[in-house]
């Protein structure tokens, strides 16, 4: 605490131009397994992209004139919001239901929500064909409004503007910006509401936009509740993607937690173990409803039923047994598993729905290529080194610094 | 615990801010306010010769690559062609149809377009916009004929469709297909006019077609109509199509939007209040 505040006066002479440089330098060993994987990958993503811009999208994806879209929006955008909903999820439970326990873990999940949208949403640029023209639906005269993709764009920009404040006071901290911290962490009430509301529609609105292709999605995928179904799912996306990172980052940054907050950490996945049960439940119990009254039976016994069996059973009842059983016996190492299979049964659900279902009859079949696949991860590692670069430098994970308390 | 002034003016915010910007976001609804009539094109594919002429003139007048000669019987438009005519061996003997984009009433990549770069215009053909469209290609997941082609191998990416002649038509009195189609298979006109043409034709020689317009209801109706000798799956057209209007699936969805932007913030803030004090009262426990 005294080092903090202590580095803390030193920087406050110094000017911020010259702090700003000296953070922006690497920190820890260099040679890390991790850095050693990601930077080719990185590298390599980077020439994908040249390429792509100067080519068109063809040259290096394998979409058609058939599937239009493909793993960068089935993955990056759709999968990877439905896992940034954790932020909605725990900030509700912080500050609207006023549940201070899960306080030590506000600021690392709006981080990884922030990031998430800003890289996720970003890499929906590598997808336009014409990405010049995105900012038309923003400031041109062309407003969309009968689009559910003019929703969902909208949404997606608010809602970095309501995380980024949400993480401000963060940012006013490492900066010792006190009166701005102040100011900001004023406003953070209203950027929760506003973004927990903003959360509902695009989560949804995700679902939403196939709702036009009927007759395109695989039926056992297709209802017309898929918009209630990606926001049902991404409450517990987000708290599996939330109980997932929360596990790595205390073995990775353990250096940064203090004991109060460690010890806090088992608790903590316990009791989220228990609120991912029970909206799996609710989940498997609508998807059970939709399937009942749409009249399927006969659609099971084919591949494609088996697939949809494997999601349903597999990577939703399965899980959510399993996260019943965790939160019983406090078994943090279940909770752990539970949640990676339910992430897998996430990936599966938006990638059927958006993907592998669509089209699912056709002759030739998109599978994406290596270069797709590149590309994703490169834009994943890029997010984790930010994500890493951030929780090295501010009060994300440790204690704010004492001149926080002193001024409340 | 009273409404205090503080609380009450942070409400009247967050609810302003709501409501203004719910508004945007508001769903248009799809009528067509003008008194002009949709115009359309009648294909009757009894008449059809299978020439493949309205290829080579669409090509033309759209600057696209000149078809091919030899092609396969059944092709589907692509990015370098707007229209194809297919043949179907039938037990009516050899069948033509053409195909190409089917400018909908209520056109679901209209509404899908979050730019309006796809627009049904007031005379009825359904035209592509690029200094609007940002290529996110939502048309062409939405069109349920699969009718946007997308230049997947340019670096400024063109949507590629049959725009019924859109340009043309200021100057002349019919689309380039149906002007130089030799056999008559092809009538320009009013959509109500056409559909009664159809009628006529049908009732007229009930041997010669089957008891079925293509394009009168499916998708809630399309710009173009087509007349067959067979039932319209055996010339690979989709029969599977709803019978009402893509957009209608989306509009429950986007009705709810300002509903939810009102009412959310509100139950939220109602909740905040009403758990306030909880961590307080933990702590006092605990304290004790």
């Amino acid at each position: 605490m005294k080092t903090n505040a202590e580095t803390l006066t030193i920087t406050e002479r110094q000017s911020t131009w010259r702090f700003l440089l000296s953070e922006m330098k690497p920190r820890g060993k260099f040679l890390t397994p991790f850095n050693i994987i990601s930077i080719p990958i990185i590298l390599l993503g980077v020439v994908l992209i040249v390429i792509r811009f100067m080519k068109g999208i063809g040259s290096i994806t394998n979409l058609t004139q058939d599937t239009p879209w493909g793993l960068w929006i089935g993955f990056d955008v759709v999968t990877g919001v439905a896992f940034a909903g954790g932020a909605y999820v725990i900030t509700f439970m912080v500050y609207i239901l006023n549940l201070k326990n899960f306080h030590s873990i506000v600021r690392v999940t709006v981080l990884n929500g922030f990031l998430a949208y800003v890289f996720y949403a970003g890499a929906l640029l590598l997808d336009l064909g014409r990405p010049w023209h995105v900012i038309n639906p923003v400031i041109g005269n062309s407003f969309g409004t009968s689009s559910v993709l003019f929703l969902v764009a909208w949404h997606f920009l608010l809602y970095m503007v309501a995380e980024l404040i949400e993480f401000s006071p963060a940012i006013a901290e490492w900066l010792g910006a006190r009166r701005a911290r102040k100011i900001l962490s004023g406003m953070t009430l209203a950027a929760v509401i506003f973004g927990i509301t903003l959360s509902t529609l695009h989560q949804s609105g995700l679902g939403a936009l196939f709702l036009m292709a009927k007759g395109k999605i695989h039926p056992l995928w297709y209802s017309e509740f898929i918009p209630i179904m990606f926001f049902v799912s991404s409450t517990f996306a987000g708290l599996s993607m939330v109980i997932f990172e929360g596990s790595i980052s205390h073995k990775v940054f353990s250096g940064q937690i203090s004991e109060k907050n460690h010890q806090a950490q088992k608790g903590i996945i316990n009791k989220l173990s228990k609120i991912c049960a029970g909206a799996m439940f609710a989940y498997f119990f609508l998807q059970l409803l939709v399937f009942i009254h749409e009249q399927h039976w006969g659609l099971l016994n084919t591949g494609m039923g088996y697939w949809y069996l494997l999601e349903m059973l597999g990577f939703v009842l399965v899980p959510m047994i399993l996260f019943i059983i965790s939160y019983r016996t406090f078994n943090t190492t279940l909770t752990r598993v539970a949640a990676i299979m339910t992430m897998i049964g996430v990936i599966l659900n938006r990638l059927n729905v958006t993907v592998i279902g669509f089209k699912w009859e056709m002759a030739i079949r998109y599978v994406p290529s290596w270069m797709e696949f590149t590309v994703t991860l490169a834009v994943i590692f890029t997010e984790i080194w930010i994500f890493r670069w951030v929780i090295t430098r501010m009060p994300v994970l440790r204690d704010s610094p004492s001149w926080v308390k002193e001024n409340e | 615990m009273g409404l205090r002034r503080r609380s009450f003016l942070k409400l009247l915010g967050v609810t302003g801010i709501t409501l203004a910007i719910g508004e945007s976001s508001h769903a248009a609804s799809k009528t067509t306010e003008s008194d002009e009539e949709f115009h359309g094109v009648l294909y009757d594919s009894t008449r059809c010769v299978g020439c493949r002429t309205c290829e080579y003139e669409c090509a033309a007048a759209h600057k696209l690559p000149e078809p091919i000669d030899k092609v396969a019987a059944v092709r589907k438009t692509d990015e370098t062609c707007n229209t194809v005519v297919n043949t179907f061996q039938t037990d009516k003997g050899e069948v033509f149809i053409k195909r190409q984009c089917m400018h909908c009433n209520e056109p679901a990549c209209a509404a899908a377009c979050l730019t309006k770069a796809m627009h049904k215009t007031k005379s009825g053909p359904v035209t592509w916009d690029g200094d609007k469209c940002m290529g996110c290609r939502y048309c062409m997941v939405s069109c349920p004929f699969d009718s946007p082609k997308f230049e997947y191998h340019s670096a400024n990416p063109k949507i590629q469709k049959c725009d019924m002649c859109a340009e043309r038509m200021k100057t002349e009195k019919s689309p380039a297909c149906v002007f130089n189609c030799p056999n008559d298979a092809l009538k320009y006109g009013k959509r109500r006019d056409l559909i009664k043409e159809a009628r006529r034709r049908i009732y007229e020689k009930p041997d010669l077609y089957i008891d079925h317009i293509y394009g009168e209801h499916e998708a809630g109706g399309t710009g173009w109509l087509y007349l067959s000798p067979v039932p319209f799956e055996q010339l690979g057209m989709n029969t599977a199509i709803q019978q009402s209007s893509y957009p209608e699936l989306t509009k429950g969805f986007l009705y709810s939007v300002p509903s939810v932007f009102v009412l959310v913030p509100t139950l939220l803030l109602g909740i905040h209040q009403a758990t306030k004090n909880n961590h307080l009262n933990q702590e006092e426990e605990n304290e004790n």
